[in-house]
């Protein structure tokens, strides 16, 4: 078996042993759960951005923000969603989320590196001025509540028929854009992350594969928005500030750029220490800290590397130990 | 295989007991939520908060109303997604009676909903945001308030004011919806009353350097409203000051409260702001509750611990009329309603889940109060009104048709 279906395995083990479990823990860790699968979503659209295509956008939270703003506003307002056009909503959450992606990529996909990091995250905040100062629409500093969930045979004021909802929305999601990133497409991109000129010598047009890769990732963003205007019940400019895009970015880098389910065991990390650690210590925040820099320092490749670590010190232990045996233990 | 599972054992034991932990519900415990930030920016808001709550239980042996107390505190981090999602904890994991908390007034908005889905007494002693109690009082059936709502103490400011003969005011507010309700309070008790706003300048909250406003500022108006929050309060007034302004200043509460008071300077001095506590209250009550507070936690209680400590209180005497048991969300709410008590703050009682409390306009000055040795800066009250209402004297109907203060309401009609 090869080492790639070896990890699709396991990678599908675990989602089927979480679908299990969490279900059968506490209702607070259902909640938790779920809104970690949401960031997960949101992670994994930064992932497509930061690991596949290597751009570090600080802008995520925007197209997250206008998920959730259309989201909340559709339902308040016009009581739209809340039946079987709650797919319609979800649809166009993500199709608010593409289309605010492409106007934005149109000034961001022109730059690279740190200036592109600065353009997103001057447009992101662009977003968050919007949404504290546009009162009238977004209900200003105090946002908007979404009192109800939408209904549709399925009683999703239930935690855990939600949570189920949500992990389906992630395992979709997480199937697309895992299509996505095996494609061609997918591959190009790789291609413009690790040499933009030679692939432009090569005849592609790398603006546009950029410029599409962003569409997707603000589609996706628009999507896990949807989500969180339901799960959390309110939407405030809290949900655009920047602090949101920076989480996002670094459940990616905590979990493994590049890899996809990085981000969702990030988000596990992130809100399990940030939400739940909290209710038990008072200094989760040094562990949160040291979590971070560890990773930085000894994992470049995030807690997804880890496995490879091991192995490469295994066979390395193996190696120095009996060299005659190496064959046997990579098998 | 055995070997893994071996080596995952302590893994396993930890997703066991993480995933498995709930507290029993013990049969004569009042169990109580309170949610406050306890790390970021307003850290030290949120432990002047459970400091007061705390004061009063350590006073009564842990006891309120005779039922042995557990308090949770849950860190909010002074965001509304993480209040909303420790609320949720306190409410499914610690199968809590109540919550209490929220500072901003964006918390409160949140945290309402969640003891509507929870259907669990949510009591606030900080947020004000004026709907919950007045436009959006039946959306939120178990929403109370011990506090105040953002406009009750500037009405009164605003009248006050006007009587002082001050015809017009510049207002200088943090840009949010807290500084719209304070500000729209003191605008249309003021201008109600024959006072002019001539100029409506909005800084946004964190604001540090107001060298880009002071200048805009009318200087031919009789006064100065200010509403400043957390550092805002300590610049403004010393950068305003510094640049020769020398007619009044009036400020909301949070401009001029005990828990900025002791940082400031001397150029304070017969600055007025109003609220409804101030540590200098010359009452054996207030007096108490100070010297006490300040013998624990080493600091004047601010009206962040008075709130706190009152709220403790109130819950303290509802248990007590209903029995020494917690009698549920609806009943004990009607208790709560319906009741009158001498707090520290003076009397209170209530109407649509929000006090009715007096009001005072304090003037800080320097003094020795209390017997403490050193001349410190004090809120002194130079008036009372006494039982103020949150619809401050245009009664509760004619109030409810105009809309929430905002930044557009009321208009500007005298700014040019």
């Amino acid at each position: 078996m090869s080492s790639e279906k070896i990890k699709i395995l396991v990678v599908i083990a675990v989602l089927l042993a979480l679908a299990y479990i969490i279900p059968h823990s506490t209702s607070f860790v259902v909640l938790l759960a779920t809104r970690a699968l949401v960031f997960a979503i949101l992670a994994m659209s930064v992932d497509i951005l930061l690991g596949f295509t290597g751009l570090a956008s600080l802008g995520q939270a925007a197209y997250f923000g206008i998920g959730a703003y259309l989201a909340a506003i559709m339902t308040t307002r016009y009581h739209f969603g809340l039946n079987w056009d709650f797919w319609l909503l979800i649809f166009l959450g993500m199709l608010a989320g593409a289309a605010l992606a492409a106007f934005f990529g149109l000034f961001a996909i022109r730059a690279s590196n740190v200036y592109f990091l600065m353009i997103t995250l001057a447009l992101g905040q662009c977003v968050w001025g919007l949404a504290y100062r546009w009162s009238s629409l977004t209900g200003g500093d105090n946002g908007i509540n979404v009192p109800v969930r939408p209904s549709f045979g399925l009683d999703l004021t239930n935690e855990r028929t939600f949570f189920f909802l949500v992990y389906g929305f992630f395992i979709v999601s997480l199937l697309l854009l895992y299509i996505l990133v095996r494609s061609p497409f997918g591959h190009s991109l790789a291609g413009i992350r690790e040499r933009e000129l030679r692939m432009r010598i090569l005849g592609y047009n790398t603006w546009l594969h950029k410029y599409i890769a962003f569409v997707i990732a603000g589609a996706f963003g628009g999507l896990a928005g949807v989500l969180w205007a339901f799960t959390n019940g309110i939407v405030s400019p809290e949900t655009v500030v920047l602090t949101t895009s920076v989480d996002a970015l670094l459940m990616v880098v905590l979990g493994g750029a590049g890899t996809l389910v990085g981000g969702v065991v990030g988000a596990a990390i992130v809100f399990g220490v940030r939400e739940y650690l909290s209710t038990l210590v008072p200094w989760w925040q040094y562990v949160l800290g040291g979590i971070y820099v560890l990773t930085i320092l000894y994992l470049p490749s995030g807690l997804m590397g880890i496995p490879a670590h091991i192995r490469q010190w295994w066979i390395q232990k193996s190696k120095d130990k009996n060299p005659k045996k190496l064959a046997s233990v990579t098998s | 295989m055995t070997t893994t599972l071996r080596r995952l054992s302590p893994l396993l034991a930890i997703a066991g007991i993480a995933l498995g932990m709930t507290s029993p519900a013990g049969a004569e415990e009042l169990r109580i939520g309170f949610i406050s930030p306890m790390t970021g920016i307003f850290a030290q808001i949120g432990k002047d908060m459970v400091n007061g709550f705390q004061l009063y239980l350590d006073e009564h042996h842990g006891k309120l109303g005779g039922m042995d107390v557990k308090f949770i505190v849950e860190d909010s981090q002074g965001k509304g997604d993480t209040s909303v999602t420790k609320a949720k904890k306190l409410v499914l994991q610690d199968h809590v009676h109540m919550f209490i908390g929220g500072l901003l007034a964006s918390t409160g908005y949140a945290l309402a909903p969640v003891s509507n889905s929870e259907k669990t007494l949510y009591i606030a002693p900080v947020a004000a945001a004026d709907d919950l109690t007045q436009r959006q009082l039946s959306k939120y059936p178990y929403f109370f308030r011990t506090g105040w709502s953002s406009s009750q103490p500037t009405h009164a400011l605003g009248q006050w004011a006007c009587d002082q003969g001050i015809k017009t005011v510049v207002t200088i507010a943090a840009d949010y919806a807290f500084g719209y309700e304070q500000v729209g309070g003191f605008q249309k008790a003021f201008e109600d009353c024959g006072g002019k706003v001539v100029q409506k300048i909005w800084p946004p909250i964190g604001t540090k350097d107001f060298g880009p406003y002071i200048p805009s500022i009318k200087r031919n108006a009789d006064a100065i409203f200010s509403l400043m929050v957390g550092p805002m309060s300590l610049q403004f007034p010393k950068q305003l000051r510094r640049s020769g302004y020398k007619k009044r200043i009036l400020g909301g509460g949070t401009s001029y409260d005990e828990f900025v008071l002791p940082f400031m300077g001397d150029e304070v001095i017969g600055d007025v702001s109003s609220l409804m506590y101030s540590a200098a209250l010359e009452t054996p009550k207030n007096e108490t509750f100070v010297k006490a507070y300040r013998k624990k936690y080493g600091k004047v209680p601010s009206y962040y611990s008075e709130t706190n400590y009152t709220t403790a209180e109130i819950i303290d005497i509802s248990i007590k009329k209903a029995g020494g048991k917690y009698p549920g969300a609806d009943k004990f709410i009607d208790i709560m309603s319906g009741l009158k008590l001498d707090a520290v703050r003076g009397p209170v009682s209530f109407e649509d889940r929000n006090p009715i409390q007096n009001i005072y306009i304090k003037k800080v000055e320097k003094k020795k109060m209390f017997g403490y040795p050193k001349a410190e800066l004090w809120n002194t009250v130079i008036k009372t009104y006494p039982n103020v209402s949150q619809y401050w004297t245009y009664g509760k109907e004619k109030f409810l048709k105009q809309p929430v203060y905002s930044k557009d309401f009321p208009r500007c009609k005298f700014c040019e």
